[in-house]
């Protein structure tokens, strides 16, 4: 791809991958969550794949079924943290802890410190999908031919 | 943790099936421990809840809740996700766990190394823990998720032998299909969601008045799910599917649309059972003749022994839904013929699993000892293989259900009720029973039959184990069936026959 291409790829990926985490942060306050931050990071994985080529990144493949495994095995631990009361359990919230804190009532900015176990789902979620869209992707590119680009 | 088995019966595959490509990386040893381990405690799962819901009835268990029966939140409402065991559920699930024990061990010699085993081994534990999740889940919304784990993984197992042509294909036409039939679910769970702002299976058919609306939903649940438990004329991806698929999780591939069927009793008994539409019930009987006769005459052209079980694979669906059918069209006077003939559609479910996987089975040893499944090259291996030629002949049998074996048992509780209601029903059924033992003998000819046939591999003695644990399981359910269809069919069609008040007292209480 051009110069162009290249330098905007560059500008703008980091950014993707920011608001993509800003997105999955923030899910359990605003539209949005896990999936669609996902979604919106390996949309930055994919911008990389047609400025680059897909050869650069084709050693990375193992690296991302590796993390998406891993964010598919987080999700369903997560609901396991609950076995103590019921599957799901939400037992971190209002807990004082890692995203324990009380959920103010009215008008407010939004607590990002509340929801318990949700945020941590959130990112187990994100992670998985950014993996998932970035290796289906990946696997394409890959398999497609050299003419296509 | 016994409190927690019906949810840890989904989970633990689910967890499981994630972990597996985890695992892969550490060694393959450790991988396939793992998944026996995850199997057997599946296994072990299932027979304690069936065990607990047969002898003390409907067990719920609500997620996420401070208590797992505390089903209503504060103002009467049930807004949690919940599982709602009733003896039908558990039922399924038995057959689901069974299927599992004897396929798993297979599909770890049956499926080579670099086929990519560990991908195929993940999606046929996710495969499972969607299909538990069909059969436990009393969410309709949880229900379509399921439905689409199922979905997602099938496609997955059907397309995976990427590089012959047919496989992708299959693949494909599956997996429009199945999104089809997802979409027309959701679109039905929509329509009840606008209309009583719910999602539990208890509480909406609690509310169902019979609306256009309602009916509308009703039409949807009916189309989607009997596009995904392959009921004429939306039959032709599953020969394909049965036939690409690896044959160890063919048999899986068997029970998604069995419990495809369970989903559709589900809809049509308990959530739409206070309606009691007749006419809803002959359509069920007519797709059901309709799939069995035309899967019997498709089954008698095929020349490749995969694609000709398959066929007879679908033709049996066609029973089942006879069977539970003639119990619908009956359900508003309940007469006993009725009840009988749900009896006999219900054990068929379980007698189904076991032959049509027995089948699928030899297909397997027969596809690993020749390379082909093609009958025209096939021929004489009766001599090489005796003990496959002996399960496939017996497996045979009980499809067309020849007595003392398990397919006559169900049959011919099917013939009996459905024969109170109209003999020709009855008549056609039978036919197709003949059409389908002359389409196995003619196979059986084929491929085990004649001059001694050149046998390349050995067949590892696990195949032999899966293989015989069906065996043993056909020759019981044949010869003793009066204990089981006491014991655990009985319960599961009242489940469905009466067991609506139940269903909907254990969620809503009262």
């Amino acid at each position: 791809m051009t110069v162009v291409v290249r330098t905007i790829t560059r500008i703008l990926f980091p950014i993707s991958l920011v608001f993509g985490g800003y997105v999955i942060m923030h899910g359990h306050l605003t539209p949005g969550g896990g999936f669609q931050g996902g979604a919106v990071a390996a949309s930055g994985l994919a911008m990389v794949l047609v400025a680059f080529g897909a050869k650069r990144l084709a050693e990375k493949k193992g690296l991302l079924s590796a993390l998406e495994s891993l964010g598919g095995v987080a999700f369903a631990a997560l609901g396991f943290l609950g076995l103590g009361l019921t599957f799901f359990a939400n037992i971190l919230a209002r807990s004082g802890g890692l995203f324990g804190g009380p959920v103010p009532y009215g008008p407010n900015p939004g607590e990002l410190n509340t929801a318990g176990t949700l945020p941590l789902m959130n990112w187990a979620v994100g992670f998985k999908v950014l993996a998932g869209l970035g290796a289906v992707v990946l696997l394409f590119a890959l398999f497609g031919g050299e003419n296509d680009r | 943790m016994s409190v927690h088995a019906p949810i840890l019966a989904i989970a633990v595959p689910l967890l499981g099936g994630f972990a597996v490509p985890l695992l892969a990386r550490l060694h393959r040893k450790v991988r396939d421990l793992w998944v026996l381990l995850v199997v057997l405690f599946v296994g072990v799962c299932v027979g304690y809840v069936a065990a607990h819901v047969f002898t003390q009835g409907i067990w719920v268990y609500v997620l996420g809740a401070k208590n797992p029966q505390e089903t209503l939140a504060p103002g009467g409402f049930p807004i949690r996700i919940m599982l709602t065991v009733d003896a039908m559920s558990a039922f399924m699930g038995l057959i689901a766990g069974f299927i599992a024990l004897v396929a798993f061990p297979f599909a770890l010699k049956y499926i080579p190394e670099e086929e990519g085993k560990t991908l195929s081994l993940t999606l046929g534990i996710l495969l499972l823990a969607g299909i538990l999740g069909m059969a436990y889940t009393g969410d309709l919304f949880n229900f379509f998720v399921f439905l689409e784990v199922t979905s997602i993984a099938a496609c997955g197992i059907i397309g995976f032998r990427t590089w012959t042509s047919r496989a992708p294909e299959a693949a494909f036409k599956s997996m429009l299909l199945f999104s089809v039939s997802g979409l027309f679910f959701l679109l039905g769970v929509a329509l009840l969601y606008g209309e009583y702002g719910a999602l539990n299976l208890a509480y909406v058919s609690a509310q169902i008045r019979g609306s256009v609306v309602d009916r509308l939903s009703l039409a949807l649940f009916l189309a989607g799910l009997l596009m995904k438990a392959a009921a004429a004329p939306v039959h032709f991806w599953a020969p394909d599917a049965y036939g690409e698929a690896p044959a160890a999780k063919a048999l899986l591939l068997v029970v998604n649309t069995q419990v495809s069927l369970y989903g559709l009793w589900r809809v049509l008994f308990t959530l739409y059972g206070g309606l009691s539409d007749a006419g809803v019930g002959w359509l069920v009987v007519s797709l059901g003749l309709l799939t069995m006769v035309v899967a019997a005459l498709m089954a008698l052209v095929q020349t490749d022994l995969g694609r000709l079980v398959a066929y007879g694979a679908v033709s049996q669906i066609g029973y089942m839904m006879l069977g539970v059918g003639v119990g619908l069209v009956a359900l508003s006077g309940r007469p006993d013929y009725g009840f009988v003939a749900m009896q006999g559609g219900v054990f068929h479910m379980l007698n189904d699993a076991l032959t049509v996987g027995l089948l699928f089975l030899c297909v397997g040893a027969v596809e690993w000892a020749k390379g082909t499944r093609d009958l025209r090259a096939l021929g004489g291996l009766g001599h090489g293989l005796p003990e496959v030629a002996l399960a496939f002949l017996l497996a045979s049998l009980a499809l067309a259900g020849i007595p003392p074996l398990n397919g006559f048992a169900s049959k011919i509780l099917i013939y009996e009720g459905s024969f109170r209601l109209s003999p020709i029903l009855t008549a056609i059924a039978v036919l197709c029973s003949i059409l389908l033992l002359a389409v196995f003998a003619r196979a059986f000819q084929g491929a085990f039959l004649g001059p001694r046939g050149e046998v390349e591999g050995k067949i590892p003695w696990v195949f032999l184990l899966s293989i015989g644990l069906l065996v043993v399981g056909i020759l019981v359910l044949g010869l003793v069936p009066g204990f089981f269809v006491e014991e655990i069919v009985t319960p599961a069609a009242k489940a469905l026959w009466q067991g609506r008040a139940l269903y909907l007292a254990a969620v809503l209480g009262g």
